[in-house]
This record gives structure tokens, C-alpha cells and sequence, in this order.
């Protein structure tokens, strides 16, 4: 009885609100969290596997070696590799196909691919208006390489120490 | 009307006149009612803000510095939003539910004593003319939630019509105790009793005669709170906000609305919010009236007099709200039995005993006015 009756008393006081009032008061003085996105960014890890690329030698020429390692590993099958020798009799993909609808970003093909040729960048403001502009060709991702290049070697040579 | 400097006779002349009368008096209700709507303009984005901060966000910043104008873009897309009417829906009551909550909401705003002079009506049963119109409010959310023809809508407009009828029962206790002390229904006179300090407002139990009745500060100040309580629920504010609560409802009774009737139900809504802090303001805190005696008035002009009245109208209607804001942001929503339970058995009976003891002291200390 005694006990209710000071169950009600402690309810009736508040006690919970006035507690909960100066967390509030204390949380609206406090720095704001807020990422501003479109102007601010998080930061992101050097492992972070956003839109793939396809890498070049400083000498520009292509690293794939069309050894199809990734296309095997691929556990979504999104990529489609087709391969002959070139002129001059090195081995180079003739096709590179990834759908990158049916990519899940689980990053194997990197960790698969023997020359560093095949990455997935930092980039993710890569969203398009159709359905086919995501599947991407070898022009396309070569491309990525070029663009992304710098950010790319950056971060593989942050993330070398733990592999 | 106080608030305006002597213009000479002439202006009394026209305002002695019908027409003149006429021209006065719908001037007044429109800049009542365009400063009320401002008013809710920026209340919408100081709500937003404050529900912002507690949870260390920024809030609206974008629109306007500060993100100031934040309202107005809203308004501008509600308003060019394409007005859709479900197929199963009662046209006509579909649209007239958020035109009869707004209508209300604002003319709700007739009575209130703002500053000395303002309200546009002053009437002798100004109390009861609130208590009329906040419940006639009920109409709309139940009209909005019928017509829909859907389940949801439905079944926030029944609660909605619950809720609101088992609180009004206790504000209309809460504000008898009031009435008791001011000896009046009249709002304006109602303020003009807590006249002289902080210690005459019926928060604190003071009232003209606050040498006798500070005892009631024990009862008044409880019933304060139980007012503002309530008038979170009579608001469907949260923690009460289960007519419209988006985890269960979606959006209750305002499921099927888009666009202008849309905009309309949450004017009407914060209309509302605003219209309980008012209340709460000229009811407890001592309305237009300053913390400390206002002895220097007297040597002020009239309309600078009824400005200084404004500002502290304003700053309690604010704090009232802000309060309300802070609740909206720390307190998490009631259960439906919950909120049954606090209605009918605790504030119910908590606010009769205090009629009760109010009442007795009065009659005992031969307060009673």
C-alpha cells in the first residue's frame, strides 16, 4: 500500500520528465551531429568497395591479363569476361562486362584478381536514370580506372600493411 | 481598441458609426488572424527545431537564413501539390472536415486577451466560448476520418474522438478552478485578476487576493500542470499523439489527405497547440501581465502600454509552447489504456477534489467573489 502510494507521490513529481528535460536542454547545447551531405561527407575506410574500375600500369598499359579469376569467384555472376591474344601475342580481355544490377559489392573480385587490375573505388554517387547505363563495359570501367586512379592507389597502399 | 495612438475625432466618429464599425472590426480579425498565421509559421519551424536539438540535429537550415523560411516553402508546395480524392470518399465532407478544423482552430482566437484591447470579441462567457469551439474541434478530425472511407483513417479519427472528450472533462474541472478565483468567464478579466506580480497569478494560487488564498498555490499548482497536460492530449500532441501516431496509423485520421486539406488539418492542429499555451498563459501566468507590479504603466501612452502587454503574452505563450516542444521530444508515446487510465483515473478525480477544496476555501476565508 505504502508502496503505491509512493509510486504515485514520485510519479506525480515528474521526476522522470524533469531528468529527461535536462538531457534534452543538455543535447541542444551540445555540438550538432548533422552531416550536411551533399556538402559534408563521413569519412570512409580505404577498404571501402563502391563502384568497380579497371586499373592501368603507369605506362598506361591495361593490367588485365583476362586470367578470369574474378568472373569465377563472383558469387552474384555479374561479370562476363571474354578474351584472345593481342597482336602482339600477350593475353587481354576483349570483353569486360560487369552488371552492376546484379553486383552486391562483396568486393571478391578484388581480392581475387592477382595484378590489382579489377577494384571497386571510392565512389558511390555513380546512380543513373536506366536500367542499362549500370551495365558497364570494358570502355566504361577503364574509364573509372582513370578517373578514380589517385584515390585508388591510395588507398590500396593504406590497406597494403593489413593484407 | 487601446492599442492605437488618438487619432483625433474624427476617428472616433468613424469607429461610432456602422460602417465604420463594420470596417474596424473585420480590420481587426485580419490582423489577428495574418499575425496568427505568421505566428504559427515560425512556431512550426521552432517546433521542428527544438525536436531537433534534443536529438543533436540541425533542423531546418536550408530555406532562408537559419532555414527561417522553412514554413513558406512548405506552404508553397502544399499548396501546388495535386489535391487527390480517394474513389470510395464522401466528396463534400472530405473537403469541409479540414475547412471546419481550420475555421475553428482560428476562431478559437476571438477571446483571447492578448494585450489590453486586443481580443477581438470581448464576450462575458469567453471561457465557455473556448470550451465550445475546442470541442466542436473534434468535428473535424471525426469528419476527416469518416469520409476517407478507409480503415485507418477510421480508426484515428474514434480515437481522436475518445481522447479528446475524456480531457476536455478535466480542463473544464481545471479551468472551474480558475473561474472560481477570478469570480468571472470573462478572459480579459480574467487576466486583469492576476494583475500586481508573480504572486497573482492562479499558478501560484495568488489571484486579487493573494494574502489570503496563497495557500492554494498547493492545489493550483498541480492543476497548472494538469492543465498543460491535458492540453497535450486535447491537441493530440505527443506523448497523446495516438489519433495520428505513425507507427500504428500511418497518419490516423489524415491518411487520405494531400495537398491544401492536408495543410489545412495541421494549421488547424498547430492553431490549435498555440490557442492551449495562450490559454495556458493567460490562465496560470498571469496573461499580459509583467512578473513584477505594473505601477509604471500608468504613466506610459496607451498603445505602448498594450505593446508591453504583447511582448509578455507572447514571451509565456512561447515558454508554454516550448515546454510543449520539449515534451514533443523527450516523452514517449502513451499506451491507448494508458492514456484511458491517466484521463479518467487520475486526472478526473485529482482535479474534482481540487474544485472541491478551491470552492471550500473560498467559501470558508469568505474569498469566494
Amino acid at each position: 500500500m505504502l508502496g503505491r502510494i509512493g509510486q504515485a507521490l514520485k510519479g506525480a513529481a515528474m521526476l522522470d520528465f524533469i531528468g529527461a528535460f535536462g538531457l534534452g536542454m543538455k543535447y541542444m547545447i551540445a555540438p550538432k551531429k548533422t552531416v550536411q551531405f551533399p556538402h559534408e561527407r563521413n569519412p570512409q575506410s580505404p577498404r571501402f568497395r563502391g563502384e568497380h574500375a579497371l586499373r592501368r600500369y603507369p605506362n598506361g598499359e591495361e593490367r588485365c591479363i583476362a586470367c578470369k579469376l574474378c568472373e569465377a569467384i563472383c558469387p552474384a555472376q555479374a561479370i562476363t569476361i571474354e578474351a584472345e591474344p593481342r597482336e602482339d601475342g600477350s593475353r587481354r580481355t576483349t570483353r569486360y562486362d560487369i552488371d552492376m544490377v546484379k553486383c552486391i559489392y562483396c568486393g571478391l573480385c578484388q581480392e581475387a584478381c592477382p595484378v590489382d587490375a579489377i577494384v571497386e573505388g571510392p565512389n558511390t554517387d555513380f546512380s543513373v536514370e536506366t536500367r542499362e547505363e549500370l551495365y558497364y563495359d570494358k570502355a566504361k570501367l577503364l574509364d573509372n580506372g582513370d578517373r578514380w586512379e589517385r584515390e585508388i592507389a591510395k588507398n590500396l597502399e593504406l590497406d597494403a600493411p593489413y593484407r | 481598441m487601446g492599442f492605437l495612438p488618438n487619432f483625433g475625432v474624427w476617428w472616433d466618429a468613424f469607429q461610432a458609426s456602422p460602417a465604420g464599425w463594420v470596417a474596424w472590426t473585420v480590420g481587426h480579425i485580419l490582423l489577428i488572424t495574418v499575425v496568427l498565421l505568421l505566428t504559427i509559421a515560425f512556431v512550426i519551424y521552432g517546433d521542428r527545431k527544438i525536436f531537433a536539438g534534443v536529438q543533436a540535429r540541425k533542423g531546418p537550415n536550408v530555406v532562408g537564413p537559419f532555414g527561417l523560411l522553412q514554413s513558406f516553402a512548405d506552404l508553397g508546395k502544399f499548396l501546388i501539390k495535386e489535391l487527390v480524392i480517394p474513389a470510395g470518399a464522401d466528396k463534400a465532407v472530405f473537403l469541409l472536415a479540414p475547412l471546419i478544423s481550420v475555421t475553428l482552430a482560428l476562431g478559437a482566437w476571438a477571446v483571447m486577451p492578448i494585450a489590453p484591447g486586443w481580443s477581438v470579441s470581448n464576450i462575458n462567457v469567453g471561457v465557455l466560448y473556448l470550451f465550445a469551439v475546442s470541442s466542436l474541434g473534434v468535428y473535424g478530425i471525426i469528419m476527416g476520418g469518416w469520409a476517407s472511407n478507409s480503415k485507418y483513417p477510421f480508426l484515428g479519427a474514434l480515437r481522436s474522438a475518445a481522447q479528446m472528450v475524456s480531457y476536455e472533462v478535466s480542463i473544464g474541472f481545471v479551468m472551474i478552478t480558475v473561474i472560481l478565483l477570478a469570480g468571472t468567464l470573462n478572459l480579459n478579466e480574467i487576466t486583469k485578476a492576476q494583475d500586481g506580480g508573480i504572486w497573482h497569478w492562479f499558478m501560484f494560487g495568488g489571484g486579487p487576493n493573494w494574502q489570503t488564498n496563497w495557500p492554494l498555490l498547493l492545489v493550483m499548482f498541480p492543476m497548472g500542470v494538469i492543465f498543460f497536460i491535458s492540453g497535450l492530449a486535447e491537441t493530440n500532441r505527443p506523448p497523446f499523439d495516438l489519433p495520428e501516431a505513425e507507427s500504428e496509423l500511418v497518419a490516423g485520421y489524415a491518411v487520405e489527405y494531400g495537398s491544401t486539406p492536408y495543410m489545412l488539418f495541421y494549421l488547424a492542429e498547430t492553431s490549435n497547440i498555440v490557442l492551449m499555451s495562450g490559454l495556458m498563459a493567460v490562465l496560470f501566468l498571469g496573461g499580459w501581465h509583467a512578473p513584477w507590479p505594473e505601477g509604471y504603466l500608468a504613466a506610459w501612452p496607451a498603445w505602448l502600454a498594450s505593446l508591453h502587454g504583447l511582448v509578455f503574452y507572447a514571451i509565456k505563450t512561447f515558454f508554454v509552447f516550448f515546454m510543449n516542444a520539449m515534451v514533443r521530444s523527450i516523452v514517449p508515446r502513451y499506451r491507448y489504456d494508458q492514456l484511458m487510465r491517466l484521463g479518467w483515473k487520475v486526472f478526473l478525480p485529482t482535479s474534482l477534489v481540487a474544485v472541491f477544496i478551491v470552492s471550500g476555501w473560498l467559501v470558508y476565508t469568505g474569498m469566494g467573489a
